[in-house]
């Protein structure tokens, strides 16, 4: 019974240092964003790439330290899963904002307005 | 030497129906993120709509939310810290750590609850703009989820209270790690597209 309990245990392995490391580079990453968008005078565009970058890490961060999708049997289909809902979010997310900004780069408020009329009409 | 084998497959047999639990709450977790994915999407395409009122960026108060934040991250922490008391089967770290979590979760929520009250007194409610709209409907929803998340927490440290550590508090408490760290991991994403993006005006 004793080594299979142990056996058991050790499957599912949490550590301390993994919850700290994790916590003290989320405190961090957290911190080196507020600094960004308070005091730097980058053009907007390098802070756009920058914060989505360290939101990115963080993310990366949380997902393997704090909710181990990378640890335990069964991983695999973990994995699946996330791959699943990241691409969902990524067409969901893309492709409204796609589409929005196609809409008003074609039509001028007054257009989309009279389209919408037109269409209301039908 | 029988009697061993099938203790040993009682165990087994017991880890596997865990795993397959955490399994089916990871796949829910899952949905939730398109969930959440919606109503980004939504703010992502009305943030810019203010209808004359006002922008995230004259809203905002970014110090305020970084507090928020860090009480939240903070929460997350000490939840993992419960985690790992569970681990060793230590009661009492347990419901300090989880205590201290609730704690740090309420903190969360009446700071947002007062940010909330407070827009909507000066008259910047849901109804100003297709903005806050979206904003309160977003922000909001994560909040409700922190909710939920908290009235697990107060039930769970009931069960094991009166229970003990039992396997099915344990089953409890991984799945409402899971959650709680998740709720985490959406906050990421509300505080660098809401917050950090709205207060430059991107």
């Amino acid at each position: 019974m004793k080594p299979v309990i142990s056996e058991h245990e050790t499957a599912h392995p949490l550590s301390l240092v993994r919850y700290v490391v994790g916590f003290v580079g989320c405190v961090v990453l957290t911190l080196t964003a507020y600094l960004l968008v308070t005091r730097s005078t980058w053009p907007q565009g390098a802070i756009v790439g920058t914060l989505a970058l360290l939101a990115l890490l963080q993310f990366i961060i949380q997902m393997v330290l704090f909710l181990h999708v990378t640890e335990e049997r069964g991983s695999h289909w973990k994995l699946v899963t996330m791959g699943l809902m990241l691409s969902v979010v990524l067409i969901l997310v893309g492709g409204s904002i796609w589409i929005m900004n196609n809409l008003n780069y074609r039509m001028t408020p007054q257009q989309i307005d009279q389209y919408m009329r037109s269409q209301d009409s039908l | 030497m029988s009697e061993v084998t099938t203790t040993l497959n009682m165990h087994q047999i017991e880890a596997r129906a865990t795993e397959k639990t955490t399994f089916g709450f990871w796949v829910y977790l899952m949905t939730d993120c398109v969930l959440f994915a919606g109503l980004f999407s939504v703010y992502a395409v009305l943030h810019g709509n203010t209808f004359g009122g006002p922008s995230g960026h004259d809203l905002f108060k970014l110090p305020y939310v970084l507090v928020e934040t860090m009480v939240l991250l903070t929460s997350s922490f000490t939840c993992g810290m419960a985690m790992l008391a569970a681990q060793r089967r230590d009661r009492t770290q347990v419901l300090a750590w989880l205590g201290v979590t609730f704690l740090l979760g309420l903190t969360f929520l009446g700071m947002e609850l007062s940010e909330f009250h407070n827009m909507v007194l000066d008259g910047n409610s849901w109804r100003r703009s297709g903005f806050l709209s979206s904003y309160f409907t977003l922000v909001g929803t994560h909040g409700l989820h922190i909710t939920f998340g908290l009235l697990w927490m107060a039930v769970t440290c009931v069960f094991m209270i009166k229970k003990g550590l039992t396997e099915s508090v344990l089953k409890r408490l991984t799945l409402l790690s899971l959650f709680w760290h998740f709720l985490d991991v959406i906050w990421i994403f509300i505080f660098t597209i809401v917050y950090l993006f709205g207060s430059r005006g991107i």
